[in-house]
């Protein structure tokens, strides 16, 4: 808890993460928030924009290779954000990725997701990944709703060491339709959209 | 009178208006009928309130001392930074000079007031910030728009930190025959500035037909600074015994804060507007943001700084 509160603190004096709900409510609904990413700030920015009781339910999915990689980034992301963790590089071909993911959905909880699978440096989203398509196939009543994050780009760009504490908001819109039989490159780019659309 | 009993009974004068406001602007709010008279209501008392925040927080600040009333006004430098760089776009190029700016420059220059070092404070950003900083974005070897990328920094960091750092520097002065009251002399600059905007406000709501420039800022007119203007000036030179100026001195110095402070918001008012942005930021509900609120102090300190520093010192 004092972790969490520590890195609030942080986040909000040097980028302010303000929220802006454009198309939806914080409501306790089970969701998935699916953001453009650009920097090492955009999960606690995402995370420190909810309210404190939808906090405790959602979940940020982070990379293993990265904050599972040295004792303090694992503080960070396990005590502080409760993070699930995803490994990016699949170690065996029959091992399933998205299972920690799943597991969190089933268990009720919320999740905050970056498609793109990695940092990027332009404002726009890049071609997201695919496994936002199964985990909304899988869990047809989570709500996905998109989020779009101002400004981190500038903050603190892939290859910086320092940021510049830049005024960010974050932008909650509408959650996604669900088109029954639409293919999995047309979900991903409608997806992509959403999250531009808020820019 | 001491110094502190001074600023006491002025603390007490400025509660006793604020109280008057609240009231007047309470009873409007009950009487407001129309959708636009409780517009204009809504936003008069949201400024109220924020008057209220403002003062306090300065209030308290003084009362700390010079090692508070310095890191109030760094507080106060970062926030109006970090929302002029939100607006003006800077490229991957520029990041290092920004965190420099922010972590480097910013609190060097308040640690030089603190150390009273006035010939390095005066020309760490005119010199070496207008030089280095370039030099730090030139490594990234972006040329695309690179001198309106370093213009646009060396604005911001002029602005928001070289400028607004004048008004902690006057508790550095030393005026013979005022010693242990300059911070009296920094809540009367700061008192000039804000009561000529907000009597520029109330004129220019009550009188005002013709517009100053209205591509640039359209709520000054004509009618509004006349009038902010001259009252704003006779309250200063009112104001002489909290100086130490003779009333006539204080009125040729509140002229020049007025005068600067009325060039400040308008020049700002243009860069906004060039920027594409109709406020600073919001963090000050009803003025918008922290620049919006610091706009004309940041042209009337440095001025009102070095003509103290010159005729009087």
């Amino acid at each position: 808890m004092l972790i969490s509160a520590l890195l609030i603190g942080l986040t909000r004096a040097l980028v302010g993460a303000a929220p802006r709900w454009m198309g939806s409510v914080p409501t306790a609904a089970q969701r998935i928030y699916f953001a453009n990413h650009s920097s090492h700030i955009d999960t606690l920015a995402l995370w420190s924009a909810l309210p404190r009781a939808l906090r405790r339910r959602t979940r940020p999915v982070a990379a293993a290779d990265y904050w599972n990689a040295d004792p303090v980034r694992r503080c960070i992301a396990v005590r502080g954000l409760n993070a699930v963790f995803i490994e990016r590089q699949r170690s065996e071909a029959t091992k399933d990725p998205l299972a920690p993911l799943a597991e969190a959905l089933d268990a009720g909880d919320s999740l905050i997701l970056f498609p793109e699978g990695t940092r990027n440096l332009q404002a726009l989203p890049a071609p997201f990944k695919a496994g936002l398509f199964h985990l909304a196939e899988r869990f047809p009543d989570v709500e996905l709703v998109p989020v779009y994050l101002e400004n981190l780009h500038r903050c603190m760009p892939k290859g910086s060491v320092f940021p510049v504490p830049l005024i960010c908001t974050v932008r909650f819109g509408a959650p996604l339709a669900r088109i029954a039989g639409e293919t999995r490159a047309d979900f991903l780019e409608r997806a992509r959209r959403a999250v531009t659309e808020l820019a | 009178m001491s110094a502190q009993d001074t600023f006491n009974g002025l603390m007490g004068g400025i509660v006793a208006v604020l109280l008057l406001s609240s009231l007047v602007g309470w009873t409007l709010a009950r009487r407001a009928g129309s959708e636009s008279a409780r517009a204009v209501v809504d936003n008069l008392n949201a400024r109220i309130k924020a008057w209220w925040v403002m003062v306090g927080v300065f209030a308290v600040a003084f009362v700390l001392g010079r090692t508070a009333t310095l890191l109030m006004f760094a507080l106060i430098s970062w926030c109006a930074l970090r929302e002029f760089m939100t607006l003006t776009p800077t490229r991957p190029g520029d990041h290092r000079a920004l965190s420099v700016s922010f972590f480097i420059v910013l609190p060097l220059q308040y640690a030089l007031i603190a150390d009273q070092w006035y010939a390095l404070f005066s020309i760490l950003i005119p010199v070496y910030g207008f030089l280095l900083l370039p030099s730090l974005s030139v490594l990234a070897q972006d040329t695309e728009h690179f001198l309106e990328r370093a213009a646009k920094i060396q604005w911001g960091v002029m602005l928001t930190i070289y400028c607004i750092s004048h008004v902690p520097a006057l508790l550095l002065l030393d005026i013979p025959g005022y010693e242990g009251r300059n911070a009296l002399l920094l809540f009367y600059l700061l008192l000039v500035v804000q009561l000529s905007d907000v009597l520029q406000y109330v004129f220019g709501k009550l009188f005002g037909r013709r517009k100053v420039a209205p591509a640039v800022s359209p709520s000054k007119t004509v009618e509004g600074l006349i009038g902010g203007a001259l009252s704003a000036t006779a309250i200063g030179a009112a104001m002489w015994w909290i100086t130490p100026f003779t009333p006539a001195q204080a009125a040729a110095m509140s002229a020049v804060i007025v005068a600067m402070g009325f060039l400040g918001g308008l020049v700002l008012s243009a860069v906004k507007r060039s920027l594409g942005a109709k406020d600073w930021g919001s963090m000050i509900h009803g003025h918008g943001g922290m620049m919006d609120r610091m706009d004309s102090v940041s042209f009337a300190a440095p001025v009102f700084f070095h003509v103290t520093r010159y005729f009087f010192t």
